[in-house]
C-alpha cells in the first residue's frame, strides 16, 4: 500500500467518513475511493452494497478479481430521555458495537446511578448535541415523550440524516408530532423518515423487550437500506 | 473492534514514516469457521514487531517471517493457512478454517 493511500485512508477514518480501498491481489495495483465519489466509479453498485453492509471481500469485476476493503464509522447511538426503556436499550446496543449517548436535562432522570456504563449529558439538546457530531452513522431515538426534549432533536437528526430516527409514542402522538414538526418546516418526506409507533412489531410489553424491538429496528434500518425505503414508500 | 483496526492502520502509517520497513497483512477470503474475519489486520516491520491479528494469535508467526520477505523484496503476496495444509498443521489453525492472507509493503 502507498504511504500516500494509507495517510488519506487514516484522514477519512479519524473524520468518521466512509471509504473504500480496490486492491488487485496479483498485481498489488490499489485505489481508495472516498464514499461521497462511490456513485461516480465503475463499480459504483458493487462498492454501494458493501459500503451499506460494511462488508470487506472478494469480488469478480471486468478487470478481474479485486479484493475490496470497507472502512465505515463504527455506529453510534443517541437518545433523549433517560428513561426506563433506555435503561435497557443503551447496553444492548453497547453490546452490539455502537457508541451510545443520552441527552435529558432532567437531572433526575439523568443520573450515573441509573446509567453507570453509558455517556449521559444532562443538558438540553441544543447544547448537548451538537458537539456530539450526528451524522449518518447515527442511529437517533426520541424517548421523553416531551415535545420539548424530544422536537429539538429531532429536527437535528433529520438535518444530520442520521440511518435510523425512531420516536417513541402512539399514533396519536405522532400525528401531534407531525403537525408541530411541519411548522417547523419538515417536510413529509422527512417526517415519513421518523419511524413511529417505534421499534419491529414483536409483541414488546416490558420495557426491555421495546429497547429490544428498537434494536432490531436499527439492526434493519442500517443492514437492509432497501427494505426501509420501501416501509418509507408505502407510509 | 473498528478502533483497534484505526489503530492497526494509524501505527502502519506511523511506523513508515519513522522510516521503518513495514508491511501489512489483511486477511481476504475465509472458508468454513475462521477466527478473525475478512478485512482484519496485521501490521509488522522488517524486525517482526507487529500489531494486530489475522488469526488470533494461530498463524501471526507465520505471517510475520512471510512479511519480512515482503519488505525486502516489495512484492505482495498471497498466503493461505488451512488444516489440510502441512504447514498450517505446524502452526496450528486449530478451528479448523481455511483463510487467506494478503501481504503488501507499506512504501
Amino acid at each position: 500500500m502507498k504511504l500516500e493511500i494509507l495517510h488519506t485512508l487514516n484522514t477519512e477514518r479519524a473524520a468518521r467518513r466512509a471509504v473504500v480501498v480496490v486492491t488487485d491481489i496479483d498485481s498489488g495495483a490499489q485505489r481508495l475511493i472516498k464514499a461521497a465519489e462511490a456513485d461516480k466509479d465503475p463499480l459504483a453498485e458493487t462498492l454501494d452494497k458493501r459500503l451499506r453492509m460494511g462488508k470487506s471481500g472478494m469480488e469478480e469485476t471486468a478487470q478481474g478479481r479485486v479484493f475490496i476493503t470497507v472502512h465505515v464509522p463504527s455506529p453510534k447511538l443517541v437518545i433523549t430521555g433517560a428513561v426506563h426503556i433506555s435503561q435497557a436499550l443503551a447496553p444492548i446496543a453497547q453490546m452490539l458495537g455502537y457508541d451510545v449517548t443520552i441527552v435529558d436535562p432532567r437531572t433526575a432522570f439523568a443520573s450515573p446511578e441509573r446509567f453507570p456504563d453509558v455517556k449521559v449529558l444532562a443538558e438540553w439538546p441544543d447544547v448537548a448535541l451538537p458537539p456530539l457530531n450526528v451524522d449518518r452513522y447515527t442511529a437517533f431515538v426520541a424517548c421523553t415523550h416531551d415535545p420539548k426534549i424530544d422536537d429539538p432533536a429531532l429536527l437535528h437528526a433529520l438535518a444530520r440524516d442520521c440511518f435510523y430516527i425512531g420516536a417513541l409514542g402512539s399514533r396519536k402522538t405522532h400525528a401531534k408530532r407531525n403537525e408541530r414538526l411541519k411548522t417547523a418546516g419538515v417536510s413529509d418526506v422527512d417526517f415519513a423518515r421518523i419511524h413511529a409507533p417505534i421499534g419491529l412489531d414483536i409483541g414488546a410489553i416490558s420495557p426491555a423487550e421495546i429497547a429490544v424491538s428498537i434494536m432490531g429496528e436499527i439492526v434493519q434500518s442500517l443492514r437492509q437500506k432497501p427494505a426501509r425505503s420501501a416501509k418509507a414508500e408505502a407510509a | 473492534m473498528l478502533g483497534r483496526d484505526e489503530d492497526i492502520l494509524k501505527a502502519a502509517e506511523d511506523w513508515s514514516k519513522a522510516g521503518r520497513g513495514v508491511a501489512l497483512a489483511t486477511v481476504v477470503e475465509t472458508w468454513g469457521s475462521a477466527p478473525r474475519p475478512v478485512g482484519s489486520n496485521l501490521v509488522i516491520d522488517s524486525e517482526g514487531n507487529f500489531l494486530g491479528s489475522v488469526s488470533g494469535g494461530c498463524v501471526e508467526g507465520a505471517v510475520v517471517t512471510e512479511a519480512i520477505d515482503v519488505i525486502d523484496s516489495g512484492k505482495p503476496k498471497v498466503l493461505e493457512f488451512g488444516v489440510a495444509d502441512e504447514t498450517a498443521w505446524q502452526v496450528g489453525l486449530s478451528c479448523g478454517g481455511t483463510i487467506r492472507v494478503y501481504v503488501e509493503k507499506v512504501s
